[in-house]
């Protein structure tokens, strides 16, 4: 039922595998402590990889907009990785999906972070 | 150990009703160290809950119970019939609602509870999400999809709840919301 997350680098991107579920409670207190941390340590560079998110609640999705702008007040840049249909849907009923920047290719999202 | 009843919550119009209202409760520490979680025992492990028309439940404000109520009504969806995608819009929307209410209504209080009521009617499925918090006024929610909202980090638990069901009706209960969330089937399912 909970998530799990582990994180890995990249060409200077910090890339959290995120499976499970991101909801109310556990979910979404992982998350934001893992953004946290890696603001902490300077890491502003965060691609979430939500693969294998298979549910996310109205938490989780509050979560994932407080991660974007928390990260983007520090000077950062998140975007998110490999939506699953349902995350996908829910990011464009909530009119999010334009909001965040969705990319479908490691490699590609990797090479879109700005290399200032 | 303190027994609640369910029955003193249940609507009267109702003559299908059956009610499994026998808990046990005991404390637990939620993993966060942050939020109350409770362990329930309900008495219907292992039972086909789907069988009986009508379900009520009676809940500790905690997160288990959420996680209950969310279960409970993916297996009433599941056996009405329904395909994947609406089997998860219903169980979602069901749990946005018992999250407010546990969170919001009552404010995870250990002395308040939620009260989850599951009808299938044959050709509809309407679930019933109680609280005895201090109201909740809908019209005075913030649109979340405003320019001005799109960035909150809460506040789109309401609209997902309305943009998932057929109908969503409010009812301030003394004290309290009842929140009715209305699924309309096809076709009445076998058996029904």
């Amino acid at each position: 039922m909970s998530m799990k997350i582990s994180s890995r680098q990249v060409d200077g991107v910090t890339i959290l595998d995120l499976g499970g579920r991101i909801t109310l409670g556990e979910g979404s207190v992982q998350l934001r402590d893992s953004v946290r941390d890696l603001l902490a340590k300077g890491q502003k560079k965060i691609l979430l990889n939500l693969g294998e998110v298979n549910y996310i609640d109205s938490s989780g999705i509050g979560e994932l907009v407080s991660a974007y702008t928390t990260v983007r007040n520090q000077g950062g840049e998140l975007k998110l990785l490999n939506l699953t249909r349902k995350v996908h849907d829910l990011l464009q009923i909530t009119k999010l999906y334009t909001v965040f920047d969705v990319k479908d290719d490691e490699a590609s999202a990797i090479a879109a972070y700005s290399r200032a | 150990m303190q027994v609640f009843g369910a029955a003193k919550y249940l609507p009267q119009r109702s003559k299908v009703m059956q009610s499994l209202d026998i808990f046990r409760s005991s404390k637990q520490t939620s993993p966060t160290g942050k939020l109350p979680v409770k362990k329930l025992h309900d008495g219907s492990e292992g039972q086909d809950l789907t069988d009986q028309r009508r379900i009520t439940y009676t809940l500790d404000s905690s997160l288990d119970s959420v996680n209950k109520v969310e279960e409970t009504a993916e297996q009433m969806a599941r056996k009405a019939g329904v395909d994947e995608d609406e089997i998860f819009r219903i169980s979602m929307a069901v749990r946005e609602a018992a999250v407010n209410a546990v969170l919001h209504g009552n404010a995870y209080d250990p002395d308040k509870h939620m009260t989850a009521s599951f009808e299938f009617t044959g050709s509809s499925l309407v679930i019933r999400i109680c609280d005895e918090g201090k109201g909740l006024d809908p019209a005075t929610l913030p649109d979340p999809l405003a320019p001005e909202n799109l960035l909150r980090g809460s506040g789109r638990g309401i609209f997902l709840i309305r943009s998932f069901m057929d109908e969503v009706h409010f009812r301030q209960l003394h004290p309290g919301t009842e929140l009715t969330l209305i699924k309309h089937l096809g076709t009445a399912p076998t058996g029904a």
